[in-house]
């Protein structure tokens, strides 16, 4: 049905249709309001591509994206779709190239995205061809407008759009730069395709409050500790949310404290070797989920470093793209316990493999009620702001309130009134 | 070089290991690695670009007994069968041990029947006889499916 005939009950969105989460038509909506409205989406990393020439293919949204490093060194990205009929251009993930050739017809592009080359414009022997006014400059590949901050690429397709940092706000800017505070070297890739709808996974994202409960790992073997503080910081808007963690500045921060099971708890891991913990930022935060509006998160769980992107399927799967990384000046003792760590998370990860369990149920459960609602009220109603616990789901709702704004949908209006 | 009876042990022990997976009989599956047994699970995509990092990693048996420990007590996973399918290996004899490799599918069925292929790669296997059995002294799981559908729990 249409994505404006959900009935929102509360304008503070402390409930949310499931249609929102099953219907292709909202599905199809979204690609065009959101990954194509006025957001910032996460590219990639500039240490994936050093090198003039150098590309990843990406996606954002459904729409597939060439991103290079040009002749001028700067960042470019375009669409990887041919401006003649529609083929995928650059067919390889990542390489070097001089230019983009498409395999179809040989439309060639260069680093920029600009139509250089046609085969047979002119025709053989004066016959076929195209018509005499084709204009290579009307049949460049579609460029996102880019940006990067320290080495991190964002794009967008919004013709009119805030700068990179104001839509970052304060605290996420400062986030990046702590993260990406000297050059970094990417340690490889992981990919997880869930069978659920990519709304759920930014809504977990936002719920600290599952953390202690659904990933038992942490409590089992003694990873939160007692004396963690933690809470969520949002943006002005409360589109984009960073849950936090920090261990308490007064005790001491050595390993052998760090992996102390929890009180009353008598299962240890035989080897402890992955719950350490090597202090490198000055602050005291170990643990730091930066989730920006709409397709990333920035992630620190101990020492791994690594950046999700959401890169959407369908209404019901979505693959998540995480490019883990370390720090060039990394000794091979870091880089082998940041290896080792990695166990914690991705699909795999001790401290995450249930996320994909939890999206997954409830995206099952959920087909035959779009109509129904998800109850969102732990952490309160109202407006959204900075959460001093994690006990909350509130940044959920931060979320919801301004992916309806761009979706043209007036939480606690009656539905027809939405347009 | 391998005489027949050594490709048939060998087949015994990939044999056993495919079966504990299956049949849930993972703390015995535990104790076919040495123990300082290694087992890495890495995806051919990060491979080819010369990245190291894995999908999983125990860099010893005790982190291969904590990962099974930590499958019973803590984490929570969709509940599933697995079902290996194994190649015939190829066996070169080294003066480290047995370098055994294997083709493998691994197929996943839930509660209500459906099965799904799961995984599908290559095992690169170091094997040493230590007191009279066979074991693991690194087990390299190489996936082709580098997409993990759902999540990784279960050994592969």
């Amino acid at each position: 049905m249409s994505p404006h005939d959900y009935q929102w009950p509360k304008a503070d969105c402390t409930r949310i249709p499931y249609g929102m989460y099953r219907d292709p038509d909202v599905y199809t909506l979204e690609q065009e309001k959101i990954f194509q409205g006025p957001v910032w989406n996460y590219l990639a990393l500039e240490a994936e591509i050093p090198n003039v020439g150098d590309f990843r293919t990406i996606e954002v949204g459904d729409i597939p994206v060439i991103v290079n490093r040009a002749r001028d060194g700067k960042v470019h990205a375009f669409v990887n779709r041919c401006a003649h009929r529609g083929a995928t251009v650059q067919r390889l993930i990542h390489g070097n190239a001089k230019s983009h050739v498409c395999c179809y017809h040989h439309w060639g592009y260069n680093l920029e995205g600009n139509l250089v080359g046609v085969p047979f414009a002119r025709g053989v022997e004066g016959k076929g061809g195209l018509p005499e006014d084709f204009d290579k400059k009307e049949h460049c590949l579609r460029k996102m407008r880019v940006e990067t901050l320290n080495g991190v690429i964002f794009g967008t397709f919004a013709q009119a759009l805030e700068p990179l940092e104001e839509f970052l706000d304060t605290t996420f800017v400062n986030q990046l730069k702590r993260l990406f505070n000297r050059p970094i070297k990417i340690l490889g890739y992981q990919r997880q395709r869930i069978h659920g709808n990519w709304k759920l996974y930014t809504d977990n994202l936002r719920d600290p409050n599952h953390g202690g409960l659904l990933h038992m790992f942490q409590i089992t073997f003694g990873i939160a500790r007692l004396n963690q503080t933690g809470g969520a910081m949002v943006d002005k808007k409360a589109r984009h949310n960073m849950s936090w963690a920090a261990q308490d500045m007064g005790k001491n921060n050595s390993d052998a404290e760090y992996s102390t099971p929890r009180e009353n708890n008598n299962l240890t891991l035989k080897d402890g070797s992955l719950l350490q913990y090597r202090k490198e930022f000055p602050d005291a935060y170990n643990l730091t989920i930066a989730s920006i509006f709409p397709n990333c998160i920035f992630q620190q769980i101990g020492n791994t470093l690594a950046v999700r992107q959401i890169r959407t399927k369908s209404v019901g799967e979505f693959e998540i793209f995480w490019t883990f990384y370390g720090y060039t000046d990394d000794d091979t003792s870091m880089d082998q316990h940041r290896l080792r760590l990695s166990n914690l998370v991705g699909p795999g990860g001790l401290v995450s493999m249930e996320d994909g369990e939890a999206i997954e149920i409830v995206h099952r459960a959920i087909a035959a009620d779009e109509d129904k609602h998800a109850f969102v009220e732990f952490g309160g109603r109202g407006p959204v702001g900075d959460q001093d616990n994690l006990v909350t789901e509130a940044p959920m709702r931060g979320f919801w309130m301004h992916y309806c704004e761009l979706m043209g949908i007036t939480p606690g209006a009656d539905a027809h009134a939405n347009a | 070089m391998p005489m027949p009876e050594h490709y048939f042990e060998l087949q015994m022990l990939l044999d056993q290991y495919a079966r504990m997976i299956d049949e849930d009989r993972l703390e015995e599956w535990v104790e076919l690695f040495t123990p300082d047994g290694r087992y890495e699970i890495i995806s051919r995509e990060n491979l080819a670009q010369g990245f190291a990092l894995p999908l999983m990693l125990c860099e010893n048996r005790n982190q291969i007994a904590d990962r099974v420990m930590s499958l019973r007590e803590a984490n929570v996973y969709h509940i599933h069968t697995d079902r290996h399918i194994l190649s015939q290996l190829h066996v070169q004899s080294t003066a480290d041990g047995w370098r055994v490799g294997a083709n493998y599918a691994l197929f996943q069925t839930n509660q209500v029947g459906v099965s799904t292929l799961y995984s599908v790669g290559r095992y690169e296997d170091l094997i040493r006889e230590v007191d009279g059995r066979l074991l693991f002294v690194s087990k390299r799981v190489i996936v082709d499916t580098a997409a993990v559908p759902s999540l990784l729990a279960t050994p592969i």
